[in-house]
């Protein structure tokens, strides 16, 4: 039965899907990728293993219902069985139906409710930091109070430029979102004109930023190095042009490139966010 | 349209010529309309998603050098594919044929509301047509802010013409789909042949008596949230503006609160439609059919109370999350009993696999691989990094592409017959199945594993690792497109064969009171009421 290789083409499929993993790459995908960005912080750490977990489960149920049409198409069919049976009813199939897809739900939702939690309540910020999105680019605050008192655009860099820093297209920025490793770091995240997203898949953030809303959101990694995000709401024409870069580098290096950003951008500092910080 | 006028029935002056179309009051006829009307704005449909295609081939922009133009074509596939394709053929289109004919009534409850019903729609699909060619987003033509319409995109992003165009088509397709949904509560409540209780009803009316009511209580809701819209357009308004202390949040909620129903308005249909080519081809009736019927009333009701799950990374407050994420989950029992009857119904059975059937297995399948990728969506700490990510695209289409237009599919190698009095060769539906099937799995499973990764939705371009994923799902839609050619191949053969089908061509398991009649049925069918004595289930 053709059906039959279908299914074993669709088991490969999916087991290529749980080895995916194994490709993943830090920070930005790497090609042929098949299963999420390497976490770099805990709370991504615990989505991506909370997804894997999941995506066993749900790789199980749908095996288990192409099994079962297998076996419905090779022993019900015409010739292998010409008189069909009058069953319509089996009370107790149909609460074994409902029942266990439900305890297996309520399995899923335990560990899931516990990593809302934590996406969603803030723990008491090291470090904030200021993200407004604008057709097309980010621009970064940093408060005063913490050593900052300076903001910057962030733009995308031409496919060219980022070739030539050796950097991913779409992807490298010319000015990083730059913060320390092993501090909380809160990011309040505004929509200056629409509405656009700020998401970066390694760190498990992703955050609407709405017009007139301050919404937030938080990560903490010890990994240093950069890590990109795309803007995820249709934002307009060059909405695949507008990406997050952000480089963790270590409390002294962040220390120094504060006093550094604080000269170079602080003509940037009392006006309005403008095209200042274009090439 | 020669394809329905087939009755040769005149025996009281019945309409003939344009008169017979344009002014129809007769179900069946009007049903024909509607799904010609599906075919032709599903080729434009699956001509702008060709097009997408093709640029998302490679990276860097090849097709559209303007990225908005590539907006505008996202944003017209959604709309065109919801509004004028899955649910004029479902609902219009197969609703309108098969309601009345299996419930024995002689035609639909409001004949003339009918034709207003159809005859708004190619008025709708005008104007969205139109909305494509005038100035939307500055220097540019078309509404480019997706099928969702969010503001302040939809506002201050896009001041020209083109959306209000846009908004008027989607009012004018909605008042086409209330009108309709009032058609049908009335038909099936007051219009069932004497002996058919609400018990006894056939699964696909009682699919579109609940895709009825919820077209009726999520539409006026839409029509608000775009009228709300217009105004903040046109005359001043602020409902979603924050500068002067609107909130566009407020729409998101409006516009899901439909939305959300809307997705079961697609596919409830779909589950009806595939009930009966289970059943006929196993020669069984439905399994569990009451648990089968009220899964769909569950469906619908809990469908209403779900609608933030698309809304998770807007800034919800915890406790809000967790309400929506649970009562999401719950809707995946009522559709798991669905799967699963459908499966105890062919087990003990004894199956012929016509081109129907095929189309019906696939679905339950394919339907079964989007539902539980939505299990995970619906979880809101993982879709923290899958929303608007490819993989909801790949989750979206394997319940809609693949489920809601195999079903499409499905009936309509099952009922083509009954329809047009004619055959298509089960051998070409099989094929045109084998090669959906593939293509559209080619196309579509891929695209699981770029949202994983991270490639976000509505990009004209993406960063070069996301380029081998999306050069396979580009082959599959040629594939799946490959598949379109067979099927109008097969009507076409339909058409110049001599041979004609018979009232019953599926034999001994198509028991539904459509089968007793002529293929294709008499211009008016019930002159006299069956008496309806089916056993029940």
């Amino acid at each position: 039965m053709t059906r039959r290789n279908f299914g074993a083409t669709l088991a490969v499929l999916l087991s290529a899907c749980f080895a995916g993993a194994a490709f993943a790459g830090t920070g930005q995908p790497t090609p042929w990728q098949m299963n999420m960005q390497t976490p770099v912080t805990e709370m991504a750490e615990f989505l991506g293993t909370l997804h894997n977990s999941v995506n066993i489960v749900i790789g199980l149920i749908s095996a288990f219902v192409l099994l079962l049409l297998v076996i419905v198409v090779v022993r019900f069919n015409e010739k292998a069985n010409p008189v069909p049976s009058k069953t319509t009813h089996h009370t107790g199939l149909e609460i074994a139906w409902t029942l266990i897809p439900a305890l297996i739900l309520v399995a899923i939702a335990i560990p899931s409710f516990r990593l809302l939690t934590m996406q969603i309540q803030l723990p008491k910020a090291d470090i904030t930091v200021k993200a407004v999105a604008h057709q097309w680019y980010w621009s970064y605050e940093y408060p005063e109070d913490q050593g900052g008192g300076f903001g910057f655009d962030s733009y995308m860099l031409p496919r060219e430029d980022a070739e030539k820093a050796n950097q991913p297209a779409l992807l490298a920025v010319d000015n990083e979102l730059v913060l320390p490793a092993g501090k909380t770091v809160v990011v309040q995240v505004v929509g200056g004109d629409v509405i656009h997203n700020f998401a970066i898949p390694s760190f498990g953030v992703r955050m609407d930023a709405v017009p007139g809303r301050l919404n937030q959101t938080w990560f903490k990694t010890d990994k240093e190095g950069i890590y990109y995000g795309q803007c995820s709401r249709l934002c307009g024409a060059n909405h695949a042009y507008m990406p997050i870069a952000v480089r963790i580098v270590s409390a002294e290096k962040y220390a120094a490139w504060l006093t550094e950003a604080k000269k170079k951008f602080a003509s940037n500092d009392a006006q309005p966010i403008a095209l200042a910080a274009n090439e | 349209m020669a394809h329905a006028a087939t009755s040769h029935d005149t025996h009281h002056g019945d309409p003939t010529g344009w008169k017979r179309w344009v002014m129809s009051t007769n179900h069946k006829d009007i049903g024909t309309m509607y799904l010609i009307f599906a075919i032709i704005a599903g080729l434009v449909g699956g001509f702008l998603s060709i097009a997408m295609r093709l640029e998302l081939q490679e990276p860097g922009l090849q097709y559209f050098t303007n990225p908005q133009t590539y907006n505008v074509f996202v944003t017209g596939h959604g709309l065109i594919m919801v509004f004028f394709v899955v649910m004029p053929a479902v609902i219009g289109g197969f609703g309108n044929w098969f309601v009345p004919l299996m419930i024995g009534a002689p035609d639909m409850a409001f004949p003339r509301m009918n034709n207003i019903s159809f005859w708004l729609l190619p008025a709708a699909f005008a104007l969205l047509g139109i909305s494509l060619f005038v100035e939307g987003a500055p220097g540019s033509n078309g509404f480019g802010g997706g099928w969702t319409v969010y503001p302040p995109l939809a506002t201050m992003g896009h001041p020209g013409p083109a959306l209000d165009f846009g908004i008027l088509s989607l009012h004018l397709a909605g008042a086409s789909s209330i009108l309709g949904a009032i058609n049908f509560i009335t038909t099936i409540l007051n219009m069932r042949a004497p002996g058919m209780t609400m018990h006894k009803m056939p699964l696909f009316a009682w699919a579109l008596l609940v895709t009825a009511f919820l077209l009726l209580l999520s539409l006026p809701v839409l029509a608000g949230a775009i009228t709300m819209l217009l105004t903040d357009r046109n005359f001043g308004t602020a409902f979603f503006d924050p500068a002067n202390g609107g909130d566009p949040i407020l729409y998101q909620h409006l516009f899901w609160f439909f939305g959300h129903p809307e997705v079961y308005i697609m596919i409830l249909p779909g589950f009806g439609i595939v009930s009966h080519i289970i059943s006929t081809f196993s020669k069984k009736p439905i399994f569990g059919y009451l648990g089968m019927a009220y899964a769909m009333v569950a469906i619908g009701a809990v469908g209403f109370i779900v609608w933030a799950h698309h809304m998770y990374t807007a800034g919800l407050a915890l406790n809000t999350q967790r309400y929506f994420m649970f009562a999401t989950m719950v809707i995946a029992v009522p559709t798991g009993v669905k799967i699963f009857s459908w499966i105890a119904t062919m087990w003990g059975g004894s199956i012929r696999f016509t081109a129907a059937m095929q189309w019906a297995i696939g679905f339950i399948f394919l339907f079964t691989v989007g539902g539980v990728t939505g299990v995970v969506l619906s979880n809101a700490g993982l879709d923290r990094n899958l929303h608007n990510t490819y993989y909801v695209v790949a989750h979206f289409h394997y319940v809609l592409s693949l489920g809601a237009v195999f079903s499409i599919f499905a009936g309509f190698y099952y009922w083509f017959p009954k329809m047009s009095g004619r055959i298509i060769p089960e051998s070409i539906g099989i094929l045109h199945f084998w090669v959906a099937f593939i293509g559209a799995n080619v196309l579509f499973f891929p695209m699981h594993f770029t949202g994983l990764s991270g490639m976000p939705r509505h990009y004209v371009d993406y960063p070069d690792a996301f380029a081998g994923w999306n050069r396979i799902s580009s082959y599959g839609s040629y594939i799946f497109a490959a598949g379109l050619l067979i099927f109008f191949y097969g009507i076409l053969r339909a058409y110049m064969s001599p041979v004609r089908a018979a009232n019953n061509p599926w034999g001994e398991g198509a028991t539904t009171l459509e089968w007793t009649l002529s293929s294709p049925p008499p211009h008016h069918q019930f002159d006299t009421l069956p008496r309806f004595s089916g056993s029940g289930h």
